[in-house]
């Protein structure tokens, strides 16, 4: 296979990933948005998904004002905005394009299809109305992309590259999102009881990774906790959205990439590495050395691990 | 010129019915209410954006991708009909590969004074750097893409011979695809030769031109300019349905005189390269030194036998629109024989007495640019106003060697579905040919229809739509 090709299932994969989580924490912003009763609070809400998304300093370069109408069009349509859901997908499509005789047909319509239907949006119309259903489409044709992905594609090389570039970006994605609001995660968050703002904040994690109801399973007498929420998404395995469960799934896939190659990298070693310390880690010990610290030291090497991949296999 | 008694309409004879070939179609079509075929372009037209059946069009801001038109009405082509062209193309791609062969080599045909030295030796398209170098099998256009028209029942011209990179086949075979979902009881009833082998053909042929055609697994590749090159999507299809990989300059490199391909791992040596990137833009070091799509130190890896490249460079000499004139005289002087297709009478307006005649009938005829392609840069005279012709006047006084003329044809119609029901509109025909260790030709092509009434401009930028094209087996 050629570098270029392993690198644009790498990026096709990763930039599908981004869209759908950048969707999702619009969605999160617009239900906290409308559940607030006291006006001055909406911005709070906005300005959470721009600080988990990350692009908090173009918005502010372009708008003066954070509501509904500029962060949603900012985030889903905007092309200066390089996480733009509209940039991701073009992005991940043109990704596909360039390796179109790398994918099945069934993954390439679902690509190509989800950007036609975006394009054809006005985003004029995109009303806080039309909002949610636009964004539960957005999710949807993300599913459909990791379905397609997930059922059609050879479990060849090709096949864990696309698995590699899901999970680093998911992983990078928790572990922002995690580190934009640890404040409200630290364990003295939980002697505030009040019902006032870290509880949004912790269901608006929770939701923002698709673990409002899971966490309910996952801890039984299910109240809300700073602790368990902060361990549920960095340390338990069964959530697909923690990042263990992200370095368990990279883990394994460095394992079927040197069996595939017939040989072993010094990328797929450090993939074992952190999998592995992520999986003896106790959250207790997180707390103990500091979350900021420990989840900023996360990120810078979750992309270590992203360089050294594409150094490895020749990504050009 | 166009108007409805001065062409050939392939469906209807003189009497308006049906010629053979069309018979049982245009009973079908008889029987099929009105909105039929429009409820069929439409679901043909959502295969095609669903697929990325796109070409590229430069420029502009919004909708860069764009469709070119599908007319859902066959072409058909008779097995006797089809057995003749067939015949004069193997004869014209045999002849053509010969004269690149001699004027690369000895130059007999120069010598002779068959074709003057000067139009080969000063044209542009003429790559000195290929001067006695032999290629695998002495072929040099390994696909050609013969554009005909057709004026009367028996009367098929040669319009260009198209020896670089012509493209289009994956449009003959997308559209045998769709054409298939959408009218399976037409295929029940016809007996049409099917174009699905050409992938494999196309991948013999370059298995069978490689440096060393003994080695039981040969590398192919197919070099594209990457995703923005307008026909970007024919090049995956191409790679895909050949089961190779779809590689761009950056990909390969030369080492010690061969070529290999950057992959996840060791380097791989590529033993042919289907390009589909110019002349111009093969190799930074012996041609444009600009190019950031090529490969440095391909030529001499193909000089050094080690690569093949197909087509080889420098076949754009053959399908100049100044040699186009001697073809048939190029066709003698190598078979022996008289050509089997014909070539449109051509006035070459380097020639004083070719140019006065031209500038005394522009009115009437066609003026080509001689690098010109994709339907720029040329003048129809029937069609064109009279503004326009006075301006091509001064422009063909100016620099008369850039322009050839020909006489207008009156192109052949087909049946086509049109905002008002089903007309006769104007096309063309490109049938694919191969050539390797065998000349394969398969049976169909692309059709290229006018889709404007009276209008003989088939291009895709022109705004022309394409159609399958049957040839009925016996």
């Amino acid at each position: 296979m050629l570098g270029r090709t392993a690198s644009s299932l790498f990026w096709m994969s990763r930039y599908h990933e981004r869209a759908q989580n950048v969707a999702r924490l619009l969605e999160v912003a617009y239900r906290g948005a409308i559940m607030s009763h006291r006006g001055q609070e909406h911005g709070t809400h906005w300005a959470f998904a721009l600080a988990c998304s990350g692009c908090e300093p173009e918005f502010k370069e372009k708008y003066d004002e954070v509501n509904i109408r500029n962060v949603a069009v900012f985030l889903l349509f905007s092309k200066e905005n390089p996480v733009s859901v509209r940039n991701s997908l073009e992005l991940a499509r043109n990704n596909a394009r360039a390796v179109r005789t790398g994918i099945t047909a069934e993954l390439w319509e679902a690509i190509n299809t989800t950007w036609i239907e975006f394009n054809e949006v006005n985003p004029q119309t995109i009303t806080q109305e039309r909002l949610p259903d636009f964004l539960a489409w957005v999710n949807q044709r993300a599913h459909l992309f990791r379905g397609a992905l997930l059922n059609t594609v050879l479990r060849n090389d090709g096949y864990f590259f696309s698995q590699m570039g899901n999970f680093v970006e998911r992983a990078d994605n928790t572990a922002r999102i995690l580190n934009t609001q640890y404040w409200s995660l630290l364990p003295d968050s939980d002697i505030v009881d009040d019902g006032s703002m870290e509880k949004y904040q912790w269901s608006a994690i929770l939701r923002a990774l698709s673990g409002r109801r899971s966490y309910r399973f996952a801890y039984p007498n299910a109240r809300l906790r700073a602790f368990n929420i902060a361990e549920f998404l960095i340390l338990r395995k069964e959530m697909p959205r923690s990042l263990a469960h992200c370095y368990n799934w990279i883990a394994d896939t460095a394992e079927d990439l040197a069996q595939f190659y017939s040989a072993q990298e010094p990328s797929l070693d450090l993939a074992k590495e952190i999998a592995l310390s992520l999986s003896e880690k106790q959250m207790r010990e997180i707390y103990q050395d500091g979350l900021h610290d420990y989840l900023t030291d996360f990120i810078g090497r979750n992309n270590q691990f992203a360089f050294e991949l594409s150094k490895d296999y020749n990504f050009s | 010129m166009a108007d409805d008694r001065t062409f050939f309409n392939e469906m209807l004879d003189d009497a308006g019915g049906a010629r053979s070939p069309y018979s049982r179609l245009a009973a079908w079509l008889e029987d099929k209410p009105a909105n039929f075929l429009t409820k069929k372009s439409r679901d043909a037209e959502t295969i095609f954006r669903r697929l990325g059946i796109t070409f590229a069009v430069y420029g502009a801001e919004e909708a860069t991708e764009r469709l070119i038109p599908f007319d859902p009405i066959p072409r058909i082509i008779s097995a006797s009909e089809w057995r003749r062209l067939s015949a004069g193309i193997d004869q014209r791609v045999r002849a053509l590969n010969a004269f690149m062969h001699d004027i690369y080599h000895r130059q007999e045909i120069l010598r002779a004074g068959i074709v003057p030295a000067d139009l080969v030796l000063q044209n542009e398209a003429f790559l000195p750097e290929m001067a006695g170098f032999t290629p695998a099998r002495k072929v040099y256009a390994h696909i050609i893409g013969t554009d005909l028209v057709r004026v009367s029942e028996n009367e098929f011209y040669v319009l260009e011979d198209n020896t670089r990179t012509p493209s289009g086949v994956s449009y003959m075979m997308e559209n045998r695809e769709t054409m298939m979902r959408l009218f399976p009881e037409l295929f029940q009833t016809h007996a049409v030769a099917p174009v699905e082998q050409y992938p494999e053909l196309l991948r013999r042929t370059l298995e069978s031109v490689a440096p060393d055609p003994a080695k039981s697994a040969q590398t192919i590749v197919v070099l594209t300019p990457g995703i923005y090159n307008s026909a970007y999507f024919e090049h995956a299809f191409l790679a895909d349905s050949m089961g190779v990989e779809l590689v761009e300059g950056r990909d390969l490199f030369v080492d010690a005189g061969k070529v290999f391909m950057r992959t996840t791992r060791q380097p791989e040596q590529v033993d042919v390269i289907y390009r589909r990137i110019d002349d111009a833009f093969l190799d930074p070091l012996t041609f444009n030194p600009d190019s950031m799509l090529g490969v440095p130190g391909l030529f001499d890896a193909y000089r050094a036998g080690n690569v093949t490249i197909c087509n080889a460079p420098g076949t754009g000499i053959a399908d100049d629109k100044a040699i186009y004139a001697y073809v048939p005289d190029i066709i003698e002087f190598y078979t022996g024989q008289k050509p089997i297709l014909n070539n449109v009478p051509t006035w070459n307006c380097s020639r004083p007495d070719d140019l006065a005649y031209v500038l005394d009938n522009l009115a009437d005829i066609v003026v080509k640019e001689v690098h010109g392609s994709g339907g720029y840069g040329m003048l129809i005279g029937p069609t064109a106003s009279k503004r326009e012709i006075a301006e091509f006047r001064k422009v063909l006084e100016t620099t008369p060697s850039n322009y050839i003329a020909q006489p207008t044809l009156a192109l052949s119609a087909c049946p086509t579905h049109v905002a008002s029901g089903v007309a006769p509109r104007h096309v063309d025909l490109r049938p694919f040919v191969l050539i390797g260790d065998q000349v394969r030709i398969t049976p169909g092509g692309l059709t290229r229809v006018a889709l404007k009434k009276g209008s003989l401009v088939v291009n895709s930028s022109q705004g022309g739509g394409t159609k399958d094209t049957w040839v009925l087996e016996d």
